[in-house]
């Protein structure tokens, strides 16, 4: 009793007890308690639900109880035909999509900082960015109405520009499905993606191009010897960093353009998965599917952000 | 005084150059859209044979009548509402009160929490472990599904908790709290009111978020009473199947071009009805998209 007296305050002054500091701290976990609770039903429930990939999945067993069945499934995948397709048509509209969608938001930002008329850039912006907030289904809708084959309006401007006659088949074309999944969304992000590089150049300072004026620098020089440069280290970040998700193509604009005819160039690794999994039932081998995909990802990112850290930029976490 | 005059020419210039650039995107974004307005309001049958370019002929409302009159879409507003303001108020709640208190100065579990909830940026279950899940635990099919799956959102307590951090310090609190303020009280009277920028933000990309989605409708409800307005619009204007069947036959007799001229005009409306609402938030909501994706590229 007495040496607790004597010890009991001393020992909480030290360490503080831990006790007491969880005690102290007690409304901040109530404060963290929803997010957890939430992320350990949605995301980690899940996360243990990856076991299907190694099981022979019977839904009357459930996850805990069907019988182990090894990598039977992953080497199944491997041996099948639509394995190097699918990998193929991911891999090609990811770079794509890379290559197409990264300068345009540059040039847009570098125009938009370097114009003179306010009222322009406003109404630009307001504009460039609306399509942003633009559902899927409305963005793969307006391009089944406008390339609709018998009186979409790009078939009746080109037959009016007596370019073609007929019906318009690039709905109905494997080949063509690249190039108008990548342009509407390379349309769709423009204005959006061109913001941070806008924020970035506002963090140019003012006074560069003051002293480039006075030494005779044309506006062009100061735009490709001052902006540009400022804002690389911007672009080479956000170029790692999408590079990153190269293996994650979207899924919802994908399957939303699937149809009977595009499949060879359309079917990617996550509408597969979807497919094999929810509409075939075949719950393994949707998930060893989409296991190796995920896999891929989370390596990806980890590559991505030790390179950026490398470069000395601020990384993911 | 040559060269200066040389150097304002190369100006004008460049400032020819930049207005045509910004004009060229302009009309390249603008277009589309506002060749689904004009031709929402024009006859179905001038739309249809390329006669609206520019201009809106012969204005025509029958499109918008044959969306009034489709009961499926205003079932899918009404759910999309609900689920929308619903979705919001949680995963903004959610995302503030984690944010904050990973905000406050270092307390036992702190970096431990951190990183489980980071964890879930870089790995998840997939789709199909999910669904299986979901279907173990009974919430496939119940529409509570769409308000809570990816309601929270850990990109969203980073940004919460370096916006918090960044504009209320450790000392405001420690200030309060001697006066008998526990942080409950402090959160709700003076991190929400300083927060406003932020809980805009949040507020806006969670909304549009929702108002958009319909993949999760699609994978885990099986009840046409619960489907959200995206999943109504899917079935109108992406999949075609539905297309003869979307608008009433027997209004139009025989007539299959006549019909199938307003199937057409419909879809333009129903694009308009349907995006209405974020078209009308859009002004008031603009001047936060700069700061909004500024904070989000701002990692903690």
């Amino acid at each position: 009793m007495d040496t607790a007296s004597r010890t009991g305050p001393k020992d909480k002054k030290q360490t503080k007890s831990l006790g007491f500091r969880i005690w102290q701290s007690r409304e901040l976990y109530l404060f963290l308690l929803p997010a957890v609770a939430l992320v350990i039903v949605f995301n980690y429930f899940p996360m243990y639900g990856i076991t299907v990939a190694f099981k022979d999945f019977k839904p009357h067993l459930g996850i805990m109880g069907s019988p182990w069945a090894g990598l039977k499934y992953f080497d199944r995948f491997f041996d099948m035909p639509m394995f190097s397709v699918i990998l193929k048509n991911t891999l090609l509209l990811s770079f794509y999509t890379l290559i197409a969608s990264f300068p345009l938001p540059i040039i847009l930002a570098l125009a938009l900082n370097s114009t003179p008329s306010q009222r322009l850039k406003k109404i630009v912006q307001t504009i460039t960015y609306a399509p942003h907030f633009i559902s899927i289904v409305i963005i793969v809708g307006m391009l089944n109405i406008f390339f609709s084959p018998s009186m979409g309006i790009v078939r009746n401007i080109l037959s009016g520009l007596g370019l073609m006659d007929g019906n318009l088949d690039v709905l109905m074309n494997a080949s063509s499905f690249p190039h108008l999944y990548v342009w509407s969304g390379v349309w769709q992000t423009l204005g959006w993606s061109s913001i941070i590089y806008l924020g970035a150049l506002s963090a140019v300072d003012p006074a560069l191009h003051e002293s480039a004026v006075i030494d005779g620098a044309s506006k062009f020089q100061r735009v490709f010897r001052i902006d540009l440069p400022l804002i690389l280290p911007t672009i080479v970040i956000l170029l790692i960093l999408e590079s990153g998700t190269i293996m994650n193509i979207g899924f919802e604009k994908v399957f939303l353009m699937q149809n009977a005819f595009n499949l060879s160039t359309s079917e990617v690794i996550n509408t597969y998965v979807y497919k094999v999994g929810i509409r075939e039932a075949q719950y393994s081998l949707s998930s060893a599917i989409g296991l190796f995909n995920s896999g891929i990802n989370f390596i990806l990112i980890l590559l991505v952000n030790q390179v950026s850290r490398r470069l000395g930029q601020e990384s993911l976490w | 005084m040559s060269t200066a005059i040389k150097s304002t020419s190369r100006d004008r210039l460049y400032d020819i150059v930049n207005t045509v650039v910004l004009l060229v995107l302009l009309l390249v974004v603008a277009y589309p859209l506002y060749f689904v307005v004009i031709a929402s309001i024009s006859d179905p049958k001038l739309v249809a044979t390329g006669r609206v370019l520019f201009w809106p002929q012969n204005f025509s409302f029958k499109g918008y009548m044959e969306v009034v009159n489709y009961s499926p879409i205003w079932t899918g507003y009404r759910n999309t509402l609900i689920y929308t303001t619903l979705f919001t108020l949680i995963s903004v709640l959610v995302s503030l009160l984690a944010g904050y208190a990973l905000a406050r100065k270092p307390f036992p579990g702190k970096t431990a929490i951190t990183a489980f909830l980071l964890f879930t940026m870089f790995f998840n279950g997939g789709l199909i472990p999910t669904y299986l899940l979901m279907r173990e635990i009974g919430l496939y099919g119940n529409p509570a599904i769409i308000v809570l799956l990816g309601a929270v959102n850990v990109t969203n307590i980073i940004i919460s908790r370096t916006f918090i951090k960044s504009s209320i310090p450790e000392e405001l609190y420690e200030a309060a709290s001697i006066d008998g303020c526990s942080h409950f009280s402090f959160f709700f009277r003076i991190v929400m009111p300083v927060s406003q920028a932020l809980i805009a933000v949040l507020v806006l990309f969670a909304a549009v978020s929702q108002w958009n989605s319909w993949f999760n409708a699609m994978i885990y409800l099986n009840d046409e009473a619960h489907m959200p307005l995206q999943m109504v619009l899917r079935d109108l204007i992406v999949s075609q199947s539905a297309l003869s069947t979307a608008s009433n036959t027997d209004s139009m007799g025989g007539d299959a071009a006549a019909q199938i001229y307003l199937v057409e005009s419909m879809r333009y409306a129903v694009i308009i009805v349907s995006t209405l609402p974020i078209l009308c938030f859009y002004p008031f909501v603009q001047k936060y998209f700069v700061k909004g994706v500024m904070i989000g590229s701002v990692k903690g």
